[in-house]
């Protein structure tokens, strides 16, 4: 008899839970947006923020939200690419738009074979602590530190640092730009894959200083000015600059620099490199 | 009143559930990395466990202990904090959707917190009343809060420390952890000295 009560009871309990529960999530549900989910599912949750939204998830709110007047782009994930654009035009009805892939650059070549440093720093292994030391360990103020910050926010482990500075392999690069956040010193930018040359140095000394701190860093001598035929590259403050809305590719700077630090290649980020 | 005093700094200080019971120490090593996920879950195990006995008491008092049921109370107590931290989800996400997106992930790992589960099982043991119980919830859900907190401030230390190759991640957290414990000991006869009781 004892054993048929305490079975009962505890029945019972477990009963009025489920119904409890059952008639919560009945009448306490929240309705959730179809197509929300759906384009979350094409996002490949990388959580960057490329996009200027908090997260994959705000960016497919933000689309599903707006589906009725369609004014958000559905290409401003860079890290899904063409692929993620298409499959979220196709959601929403809207005409497929091409995404510009972007990728990371760094704006600096100081490897230990190029400059050198000024002092034996121990302390916390970052770039933001030992930039805090007299401007870094490193004889250039403005150049990579080499304790990988940004390696550590990489989802892609595409960065890696060799020879006491960071690299970057653009064929594994989703151009979320999570590094350029992350460098102390911002000598990372973002720019678009099809550009072919890079100044790769970012000291604005003057350049003769320049020279005493790296052999590869630009001097400010104006010769790549000279030689641009369509005015698209510019020193300011003892540094090279590029407008690539302006740049032709012709690679004349490259050729005429006297250090060598304006390199060609071609930047192709993980969507459009050739596959090996 | 006294009395409700002394149970309240017992539970926070002398008889901490994580450091010196030794109960939920899965979410204090879990959660504990950042400083504001640890008072999230912190603050979700107080609401949890306030709720956990005001359900649990009553359905020991009532439906259990008349029936001469009082063993069966772990299997009886786990369901119910089971569908109750359910229902209390439900209910967040409808309501307090802001709520339910800061505590949201703490939620579900509480269902299966045996610090909640030792909470509604010591306040019978203990032989409190109603009153009693919920004001030792309390206290309970606000030690495993101070334990929470202090221990993420230790962590964001840690995370400084180059402590050698075989400490690293998991010992040396597990080491400060037991320190932590250690130093809650001096608390031990704080209740006599303060109350004589």
């Amino acid at each position: 008899m004892d054993i048929l009560i305490a079975t009962a009871i505890v029945a019972g309990i477990g009963l009025v839970c489920a119904v409890m529960l059952v008639l919560a999530a009945k009448f306490f549900a929240v309705e959730e947006d179809e197509t929300e989910k759906q384009i979350r599912e094409c996002l490949p949750g990388a959580n960057c923020g490329a996009c200027g939204y908090a997260g994959c998830d705000g960016y497919a709110k933000a689309l599903a939200a707006d589906k009725e007047t369609k004014s958000l782009k559905a290409n401003l994930c860079i890290p899904g690419g063409d692929a993620a654009a298409r499959e979220i035009s196709a959601i929403l009805g809207v005409e497929f738009e091409d995404v510009v892939e972007q990728v990371a650059v760094i704006h600096c070549y100081g490897d230990c074979e190029h400059t050198a440093h000024k002092m034996d720093y121990v302390g916390i292994r970052t770039c933001e602590a030992v930039k805090t030391m007299y401007g870094g360990d490193g004889k250039c103020t403005y150049g990579c530190i080499g304790l990988g910050d940004c390696v550590k926010v990489c989802p892609q482990e595409a960065i890696c640092i060799e020879n006491g500075m960071a690299h970057i392999d653009t064929r594994k690069c989703i151009g979320c730009g999570l590094c350029a956040k992350a460098c102390p010193r911002g000598i990372i930018s973002i720019m678009d894959d099809v550009e072919r040359v890079l100044v790769t140095c970012n000291n604005k000394d003057k350049g003769a200083v320049a020279r005493q701190k790296c052999s590869n860093g630009c001097i400010g001598c104006k010769k790549c000015e000279k030689n641009c035929p369509t005015g698209a590259i510019k020193v300011v403050d003892n540094l090279a600059t590029i407008d690539y809305s302006l740049c032709t590719k012709c690679e004349l700077c490259a050729e005429n620099c006297p250090v060598g630090c304006i390199l060609v290649s071609d930047f192709n980020g993980i969507h459009n490199a050739k596959k090996d | 009143m006294k009395g409700l005093i002394i149970i309240l700094m017992t539970s926070v200080l002398v008889n901490n559930y994580v450091l010196v019971r030794f109960l939920g120490i899965c979410p204090f090593l879990g959660v504990s990395k950042k400083l504001n996920q640890a008072f999230g879950m912190g603050v979700a195990v107080t609401f949890v466990m306030l709720m956990a006995t005001a359900a649990t008491y009553p359905i020991y008092s009532y439906l259990l202990e008349p029936n001469g049921l009082g063993y069966m109370r772990t299997i009886v107590f786990i369901l119910v904090i089971a569908a109750l931290v359910q229902l209390v989800e439900i209910i967040l996400k409808k309501y307090i959707p802001a709520l339910h997106a800061s505590l949201g992930i703490y939620l579900p790992l509480i269902t299966t917190n045996c610090a909640v589960l030792g909470v509604t099982i010591n306040n019978i043991n203990d032989g409190y009343n109603f009153l009693e119980s919920m004001v030792s919830s309390v206290g309970c859900g606000l030690g495993f809060l101070l334990a929470m907190v202090l221990f993420a401030g230790v962590r964001s230390r840690l995370e400084e420390a180059d402590p050698p190759a075989a400490f690293r991640g998991l010992p040396i957290t597990l080491v400060s952890a037991s320190i932590v414990a250690l130093s809650f000991m001096g608390f031990s006869g704080l209740v006599n000295g303060l109350f004589g009781a």
